[in-house]
Order: structure tokens, then C-alpha cells, then sequence
């Protein structure tokens, strides 16, 4: 019976390529759209080069100290040192990294200059973020202890600062801001949207100008904590809330009243300017999502939903037949579904060849530097699922009418 | 077999009324082949619709095999029309977008059993009809002849006992119109109750009986 649906589906096709073509345009164009969207999202949010352990990860960015009175909030990075005292030597983590924010700097090939993003990190923010080292390998603690000047750079700042692309980068000297630093690595380069991991240059965190020996609680770092596995994160973050309830707001003998240290999976943190606008807040950003995916993928379906409904007397004819000859109107609300969604299943082929167009286009394009956007497992599923609620969506309502058709009718017509 | 009891049929519309039937009451028995004459608009092709259970009464009763069918909802309805009805139209109304083969077999599409013994059973009806070279022909590939045989063939391979005909030769020349009834003869002759409209007296001479309708009532 199915492939029954699917030849008759087929044919309907081929009869009217005009109407065939309207049609698949816009389902190709609306999935394009949602499977880019989700492409985006997916880059953004999902646990990608180099981030691979982001499910089971807690960032822990900054802390917040406010007075009794709300008028005065200290917030930002904290110290290295308040980082390896509280994150450092958590029970429930498996690796713990810190690690600055990326900072601007300046380096000159000849005559050329390169802005540049360097970072500081200790050794095991190697370990928690994969890179793809296609050069060397990265700095180990005793070169940190030994505060040498080594450093790990991108691929792309390696085709920029040295003369002879080919030639292996390891063992150069790289001068940044009057210090030259021996090359020991070369990665592939991480996005500048994971933020956590994009740079140009890595150095070790007791490189000069790090601020490392900072003291006090804010400071330039940042740390990541990895738990064995995702079921773990919890624990780990109940230790280190644990922890930091344990700190007096002004240790310092700064007069604060609280101290917050958030410690979030990337999510929270992605979702973390939406729980900061309060209840009125929530419900008006996600009323915006939900209208802008209302109007993305609503008006091509309601057009889908006309199309379908004024070309129900092409097919009276077999409707007829198929109710004379024993069809209940459930089996043909079915059929007209199946049909539906073989056709948006037609349009999310064309939509994904045209979305692996365009996000190869993007990534080409240097618009954002090693953009790094794909088509994977996840967002495959979700464009599926969209994919199937479009075909119902545009479905139901001419499938109904279909079937509700009366055969006295529809053998008249 | 099929029993009509005063049944009346109605079409209503904003501003008009139009009695289509009036106080039919007919038996249909098994085994018979009843044709049923009238002119155009008299309610001929009315009354085989409600036969064919295809339109509700207004008004009065119809009786499949001694049931009444008044309160079948409309999958008890659909199930007896796949087991014990089968169709055939004047204007053939085959899917164009489906083989000769596919088409034969929608009645048992609604039915269980395998894609095999599907196939098995649609190509027997065609082989019954003399069609079995043009099973994976289309349509409109066919002649009106080839056509109404390959409705023939559609309408008896579910095996139903009752085959309701709306003018079957309407649309043919008189030698095709002929090679039809000699296949319906046929069909009859193997036990197959047939009603079939027609507006031909010689093929309606042909039948057991002949019910004359003239404005919605019953004459003969």
C-alpha cells in the first residue's frame, strides 16, 4: 500500500511541473533556511572543534560580588590564583584547565602587521580542548615552571608570519611585542565564536604580561572544569557552589555583602541573557522565536495548504474510486499525509544539498575566521524532525478535505 | 440480497428542493442480473449510488444480506463496500497515474494479504477480461474498450458479490458494448449478482430483469 502511495505521490509530481516546482521551491527554500539556522546553533552551542567535552563541562567565568544595597557590583574574570586555590582542586573533576580570555596584540612579518588574539593556559587546557596539532605538540608543565618562551599558534598565523609557508614552523621564533617566543605547535585555529578557545597564539600561563601572579579575586582568568562523564556535572557543581558559599563576600576587606561564582554548562551560559531578563523577559523572547519559526516555516506551509487544497478536484476522481472500493476516510487522511511528507521529504534532499552549498560557501568565505559549520548527526535529526512537521503541517488540512470528499460528488467531478 | 424499503431521496440546497427518489422498494436477489432503465435525471444513477452504499436515504431502509446498514459508521460502510460491492463507471474513472496492474489492484489494497498475492489476484481478473498483455500498460494508453475491461477487471478481483454498473457501455460503440455485457453475462453466469444502469433496451434485454424508473419513482 505504501509504495502504492509513494508511486501515486511520484506521478502527482510529474504531472504538473510548474506546480511541482512552486512547490519544492518553497519547502527546499524554508528547510534551507531551518537547516542553516540549525547549523548556526548547532556551531554555536553543540560540543565542537576544539570544544568536544562541552556537555560535560562546567564554565566557571566569573564572579559577581554586589553591596547590601545593590548599587554596587564588582564583576568579571578572577585571578589564577583564586582559580587553582577553589576550581583547581575540586574532588569531582576530572581535569581542570584555567585560562585567560583571548587579549589583542600585535606582530609584524617584514614590514606587514598582524593583529593578533593571544591566550594564556596551563597545560591541561590542552587535554580538555582537542586540538588538531599539525605541527609539535603543546607546552608541558615543566616548560610553564620553567617559564619558558614557547608558544602554540594557529595554522593560519603560521601562513601569515613566516616567509616560507612549507616549512615546518617548529623550533621558529616568533616575536610578539618585543619577546621572541620558540614555536613548539601549530594547530588548526578555533573559531573567534568559542570564545573559551579561539586565538592566535597560546602561550603558557607564566609567559610575561600574563598577570598570573595577580592577587585578589578578579583577574583575567577563566577556568573549565571536565567531569568523567555528563551524569557527574551535578556533583561537581555542588562541590564548587559548595565552596564558594564557604567565602566571605569582602575576604578582600572590600564591603560586599554577596559573592556568586555561576559555574554553567556552555548551554546556560548561551541561554544565560535569557534567565537574566526575568520572568516578562522570558516569556516575550521565547513569544519571539516562537513567532519568527511561526513565520519561517508557517506562511510556506498555509501557501503549501492552498496550493494542496485547490488542486483536490484534479484527484476527485481517485478519491472516489479509492472510497467506492472500500477506502475508510482514515486510510486516505494517511495516504494524503504520506504523499504530503514524501514531497517535503523530496524538498529536505534539495534543501540539504543546497544548505551544504551554502555553509561551504560561509566557511570559505572568511567571514568569520575558521568557521567551521556542518551538516552533522544533530543537525540532520532536528532538520528531519522540522521536516516532518512542515509535511504535516501543510498537510493535515488538504488531507482532511480530501478524505471528507463525497463520492456522489467527487465521481461527478 | 439488497433490499430497498421506501426509500426516499432528497438534495437539498438553500433554495431548492429536488426529490431525486421516491418510495422505492426494491429486492435485489442473489444471483440475479437486474437492469435498471429510465430517462436522464430520473434518479437511475441515485438509486445504484444507494445501493452501492456510496449516499444515505433520506428517507426508508437498505438491507445488505438481512442487515440494515441505517447506523454503519463510515469504516463499517467502507469494509462492506471492499468485501461485497464492486464498481463500475460509465466514464471508467481509472487512475491515470497508475498501470493497468496498480489499478486492478486498489480494491485489495484496503484489504489484508500480501504484495505477491496481490499481484497474483489482480492479474488473474485481468486474464479474466483478456487483459493480462497490458498490465503494465497506462490508461491512456488504452482504448475505451480496454478501459471499461480493465474496470471490470478492477471491479471483480476482490471477489464481491454484487457488482453495481452505471452505464457500463454509455461511453463505447455498440461492438465494444457488446464484448462488455458478454464479460458481465459471464461474470453472471459464475454467480455474480449484477444491477447495471444503462439507457441501451438491447442490452437491458439481455438481463434478468428490468426496473424502469421515470422522475424519481418506480414504474416497472
Amino acid at each position: 500500500m505504501f509504495a502504492n502511495y509513494i508511486k501515486i505521490a511520484w506521478k502527482v509530481l510529474l504531472r504538473n511541473p510548474f506546480y511541482t516546482f512552486i512547490t519544492l521551491f518553497g519547502i527546499s527554500l524554508t528547510l534551507t533556511v531551518i537547516m542553516v539556522l540549525t547549523s548556526f546553533i548547532d556551531h554555536m552551542i553543540g560540543s565542537n572543534y576544539p570544544e568536544v567535552n562541552r556537555s560535560r563541562s562546567l564554565y566557571i567565568s566569573f564572579l559577581a560580588r554586589r553591596d547590601s544595597v545593590n548599587t554596587g557590583m564588582m564583576r568579571g574574570p578572577m585571578t589564577f590564583q583564586f582559580l587553582s586555590d577553589h576550581v583547581k582542586t575540586l574532588k569531582s573533576a576530572e581535569k581542570v584547565s584555567i585560562f585567560s580570555f583571548f587579549s589583542s596584540s600585535n606582530a609584524y612579518a617584514g614590514s606587514k602587521k598582524i593583529n593578533l588574539q593571544i591566550k594564556y593556559t596551563d597545560s591541561e587546557f590542552w587535554e580538555i580542548m582537542k586540538f588538531d596539532f599539525l605541527e609539535g605538540k603543546p607546552y608541558s608543565d615543566a616548560e610553564i615552571r620553567g617559564s619558558q618562551h614557547v608558544a602554540v599558534i594557529t595554522h593560519t598565523l603560521k601562513q601569515q608570519y613566516f616567509q616560507d609557508k612549507d616549512e615546518a614552523a617548529i623550533g621558529k621564533t616568533i616575536e610578539i611585542e618585543g619577546i621572541g617566543y620558540r614555536v613548539i605547535g601549530v594547530v588548526k585555529g578555533s573559531p573567534v565564536t568559542r570564545i573559551y578557545t579561539a586565538a592566535d597564539v597560546y602561550f603558557p600561563y607564566t609567559a610575561p604580561k600574563s598577570g598570573y601572579d595577580q592577587k585578589g579575586l578578579n583577574g583575567r582568568f577563566v577556568a573549565v572544569a571536565m567531569s568523567a562523564d555528563k551524569q557527574s556535572l551535578k556533583a561537581m557543581n555542588d562541590e564548587f557552589q559548595a565552596r564558594i558559599s564557604q567565602i566571605p563576600p569582602d575576604v578582600d576587606g572590600r564591603k560586599f555583602t554577596s559573592l556568586e561564582v555561576p559555574s554553567q554548562t556552555f548551554t546556560d551560559i548561551f541561554l544565560s541573557t535569557v534567565s537574566q531578563m526575568g520572568p516578562n523577559g522570558k516569556t516575550i523572547f521565547y513569544a519571539a522565536v516562537a513567532f519568527i519559526l511561526l513565520m519561517i516555516l508557517g506562511l510556506p506551509a498555509v501557501n503549501l495548504v492552498n496550493v494542496n487544497v485547490s488542486r483536490i478536484f484534479d484527484r476527485a476522481s481517485e478519491i472516489a474510486v479509492r472510497k467506492a472500493f472500500g477506502a475508510p476516510v482514515n486510510t486516505l487522511l494517511w495516504q494524503f499525509l504520506v504523499e504530503n511528507i514524501f514531497i517535503t521529504l523530496i524538498g529536505s534532499g534539495i534543501a540539504l544539498l543546497l544548505t551544504f552549498g551554502i555553509i561551504s560557501w560561509v566557511n570559505a568565505s572568511d567571514w568569520i575566521a575558521h568557521l567551521d559549520l556542518t551538516v552533522n548527526l544533530n543537525v540532520f535529526l532536528i532538520s528531519m524532525l522540522v521536516t516532518l512537521f512542515f509535511g504535516l503541517l501543510s498537510g493535515v488540512l488538504p488531507a482532511y478535505r480530501m478524505s471528507r470528499l463525497k463520492v456522489t460528488d467527487a465521481l461527478k467531478a | 440480497m439488497i433490499r430497498l424499503q421506501q426509500v426516499e431521496k432528497v438534495y437539498r440546497t438553500s433554495t431548492i428542493e429536488t426529490l431525486a427518489l421516491n418510495n422505492i422498494n426494491i429486492q435485489i436477489e442473489k444471483g440475479e442480473f437486474v437492469s435498471v432503465m429510465g430517462p436522464s435525471g430520473c434518479g437511475k444513477s441515485t438509486l445504484l449510488n444507494l445501493m452501492g452504499l456510496l449516499d444515505e436515504p433520506s428517507a426508508g431502509d437498505i438491507t445488505i444480506d438481512g442487515t440494515s446498514v441505517r447506523n454503519y459508521s463510515d469504516k463499517a460502510l467502507a469494509r462492506l463496500r471492499n468485501q461485497k460491492l464492486g464498481f463500475i463507471f460509465q466514464s471508467f474513472h481509472l487512475i491515470n497515474d497508475l498501470s493497468v496492474l496498480d489499478n486492478v489492484e486498489i480494491p485489495l489494497l484496503y484489504r489484508s494479504g500480501s504484495n505477491a498475492e496481490r499481484r497474483r489476484l489482480a492479474k488473474d481478473a485481468l486474464e479474466k477480461v483478456g487483459l493480462s498483455n497490458r498490465m503494465n500498460h497506462f490508461p491512456t494508453q488504452l482504448s475505451g474498450g480496454q478501459k471499461q475491461r480493465v474496470a471490470i477487471a478492477r471491479a471483480i478481483v476482490g471477489r464481491p458479490e454484487i457488482i453495481l454498473a452505471d452505464e457500463p457501455t454509455g461511453n463505447l460503440d455498440s461492438v465494444m458494448g457488446n464484448e462488455i455485457l458478454d464479460i458481465l453475462q459471464k461474470l453472471n453466469q459464475d454467480g455474480t449478482t449484477i444491477v447495471m444502469v444503462t439507457h441501451d433496451e438491447s442490452m437491458a434485454k439481455r438481463t434478468h430483469r428490468l426496473i424502469r424508473l421515470f422522475d424519481g419513482t418506480q414504474v416497472l
